[in-house]
């Protein structure tokens, strides 16, 4: 077990390690610090206590397997409906930076129908994979858990990548989590950073938790390998395809049959959207301010001249002035667009877990106190029955819609 | 119908706010809640308990306080929770943490269907749920808005996933684990008669040896990840120029400074 040792005599109760523990396990006691069972270990407080009173004692893993045997990252190429998911490719991307810190090669993972395996993997190649590992198989034609983490798995168990990577989205976080409980190794969700450690080789992962609130970074302990995570899609950039890049294909084949896919999928219902959130460059949301449901119609008038996704705040939803698909926040979807633009939302802290990492932010509220414009990088103060009709009115005008 | 609800005690992030000073999360005084993606499974399992009949089962790993959240399932209508605390469960990550709650889930007899919330909204993993399942042997669901159909006979459900670009309706043998989003239903408030009731019961606590864990599997032991730092995000920078002036010149202006950004083609 690892402790957490604070020092009864160094202790100067400064209380400076109070507020900075995640996880609310630090507490005075008699003017020293004291730590409960809430403690996870993250070491937020070692690190600020400015008299070193204290100390983590971590209990030493043996490591037991030869963590040499794992080599190369590996980046799941995910694909729906014909197409491959632009996660993959800004995976390839952030993975070529891993695969060189880490001096190995950077290979796809890609499990599809025979119809569209090959230009999959000549498109994962374009975008950087050395080598990509193919299983081919007509139950890939529509995603389901459990040929995709067999497949996973059974080439994971026999050429020991050194980091697999998952896109963060329904399908990734869906099966990612099966193939690293079966294995049984870490799996870091929805993570924002990756880089290698110059010192120890490892991968550190680093992801925002709490809504958004704290970061942390994140560690395999070299015992599990490989180390595996799922990554925001939109965080890293899209590398230049290059059609001219030369990899090979390793194929495997699947040992699964129909009969042992034990879920059916019956229907797809699409939805009603021309432009998805999860895919839009540009989102225009509306909140409490709409005011009803009609009160989406200049929302989606701006949106349809920008060709963005409609987005709405968890008071709209609610209200039932638009359906749950669209909402942005905690409760809802994170999304990450270039340009956020936030009409009539004050802007929660739960809203904000779901939307501040937007490139841009365009706040428009009547209230100038608004928190959504502490965040904002342009606002305009007004009611936005008058300002949104305007700015679709010049949109029009400049793009020549 | 045997149905088991995995929950979990939360901080209110309503209440977080960062100290401008220190640029640390203020703890003080912030409330635990139950997870808010807990809540609609414990309704969905009251639903499916009034339509089919059976049996509801709450159980929830943490510290003695999370008794708290198991109170309030026991309030809106819930017949048995279990408390799963040990110091020896303390440093799990999700996949210490699933392993426990499937030996609990063992422990207590398995379950028709198991409901977890998609994911907690302080560690935001929603990794648990597969983990459980992948642990029992029995097929997920995620992501699920809809349960369209539960045929005890056939032994089968039929449910609707809220993924990206529309729902997929899929159907899958029981038992089976699914986790939901919040637009599957809208959460009872407790009756008065049931907090009482609630606030008298006994809660049993299982300890690790309880579920009969692999003391190797379990807390940091069992954990493959761990968390080295923590700290607080960049601000967003400079914070925001406000367009003041006339409408008919500041909405121009935004407009210029968009188009600029060539984002918008």
């Amino acid at each position: 077990m690892a402790r957490l040792l604070i020092d009864k005599d160094l202790c100067t109760g400064c209380e400076s390690c109070v507020p900075v523990c995640p996880f609310g396990a630090l507490s005075m006691k008699e003017g020293i610090a004291v730590v409960d069972e809430k403690c996870t270990f993250c070491g937020a407080c070692v690190d600020v206590c400015p008299v070193n009173a204290i100390t983590m004692e971590k209990e030493e893993k043996a490591v037991t397997i030869d963590t040499s045997a794992f080599k190369d990252v590996w980046v799941f190429i995910e694909h729906e409906f014909g197409k491959v998911s632009g996660v993959s490719f800004e995976l390839l991307g952030e993975g070529r930076k891993l695969a060189n810190a880490l001096g190995c090669k950077l290979c796809g993972m890609l499990f599809a129908d025979p119809e569209l395996a090959e230009g999959f993997a000549k498109e994962a190649i374009a975008y950087g994979a050395e080598r990509v590992y193919l299983v081919e198989s007509p139950l890939f034609k529509i995603y389901r858990t459990d040929p995709y983490a067999k497949a996973a798995v059974d080439l994971i168990r026999k050429y020991k990548p050194e980091i697999v990577l998952f896109g963060a989205t329904t399908q990734g976080r869906d099966f990612a989590g099966t193939v690293a409980t079966t294995l049984e190794v870490g799996l870091t969700a929805d993570c924002t950073g990756l880089d290698i450690d110059p010192e120890t080789k490892y991968l550190r992962q680093t992801r925002p938790a709490f809504g958004g609130n704290i970061m942390a970074t994140i560690l395999d302990y070299p015992n599990y390998r490989p180390q595996m995570a799922t990554v925001r899609p939109k965080v890293f950039p899209m590398p230049e395809r290059d059609d001219s890049r030369k990899g090979e294909i390793i194929r495997e084949p699947l040992q699964m049959t129909e009969e042992q896919v034990r879920t059916k999928v019956l229907e797809f219902i699409r939805g009603t959207e021309t432009v998805n959130l999860a895919d839009a460059e540009i989102i225009v949301s509306g909140g409490r301010g709409v005011g009803g449901p009609e009160g989406f119609k200049p929302i989606r008038e701006l949106a349809e001249v920008l060709g963005a996704a409609v987005g709405a705040s968890r008071a709209a939803v609610d209200s039932g002035w638009i359906s749950y698909e669209h909402q942005v926040g905690q409760t809802g979807r994170t999304v990450r667009p270039k340009i956020y633009i936030a009409c009539g939302i004050s802007g929660s802290i739960q809203h904000q877990a779901g939307m501040k990492t937007s490139e841009i932010i365009v706040a428009i509220n009547k209230d100038p106190e608004a928190p959504i414009f502490k965040i904002a990088t342009y606002g305009i103060v007004g009611d936005l029955f008058t300002v949104v009709p305007m700015l679709t009115e010049e949109f029009k005008k400049r793009l020549g819609r | 119908m045997k149905i088991v609800v995995c929950v979990k005690q939360v901080p209110d992030t309503t209440d977080v706010k960062i100290d401008p000073k220190t640029n640390t999360l203020i703890r003080e005084g912030v409330a635990s809640i139950c997870n808010p993606f807990d809540e609609y499974a414990i309704e969905e399992a009251l639903r499916i308990k009034e339509k089919l009949g059976g049996e509801v089962h709450v159980i929830t790993m943490g510290p003695p306080q999370a008794i708290e959240v198991l109170r309030n399932a026991l309030a809106v209508g819930a017949d048995k929770v279990y408390l799963i605390s040990d110091k020896a469960f303390a440093g799990s990550d999700t996949l210490a943490t699933a392993y426990a709650l499937s030996k609990t889930i063992e422990y207590i007899g398995g379950a028709d269907l198991v409901i977890c919330g998609k994911q907690a909204i302080d560690g935001d993993t929603a990794q648990v749920g597969p983990g459980i399942a992948t642990r029992l042997g029995i097929p997920q669901l995620t992501y699920v808005s809809k349960i369209r159909e539960i045929d005890l006979e056939k032994k089968k459900i039929i449910v609707e996933r809220l993924l990206e670009y529309g729902r997929e309706v899929v159907e899958a043998p029981l038992p089976a684990l699914i986790t939901v989003v919040k637009d599957i239903n809208e959460p009872r408030l407790p009756s008065l008669i049931g907090i009482k009731k609630a606030a008298k019961a006994q809660i049993p606590t299982l300890t690790a040896k309880d579920i009969n864990a692999d003391e190797n599997r379990i807390g940091l032991k069992g954990s493959p990840t761990w968390v080295v730092k923590v700290f607080t995000p960049e601000a967003r920078g400079g914070g925001g120029e406000i367009l003041k002036g006339e409408l008919n010149e500041v909405v121009p202006l935004l407009v210029t400074k968009l188009m600029e950004t060539k984002f918008i083609k």
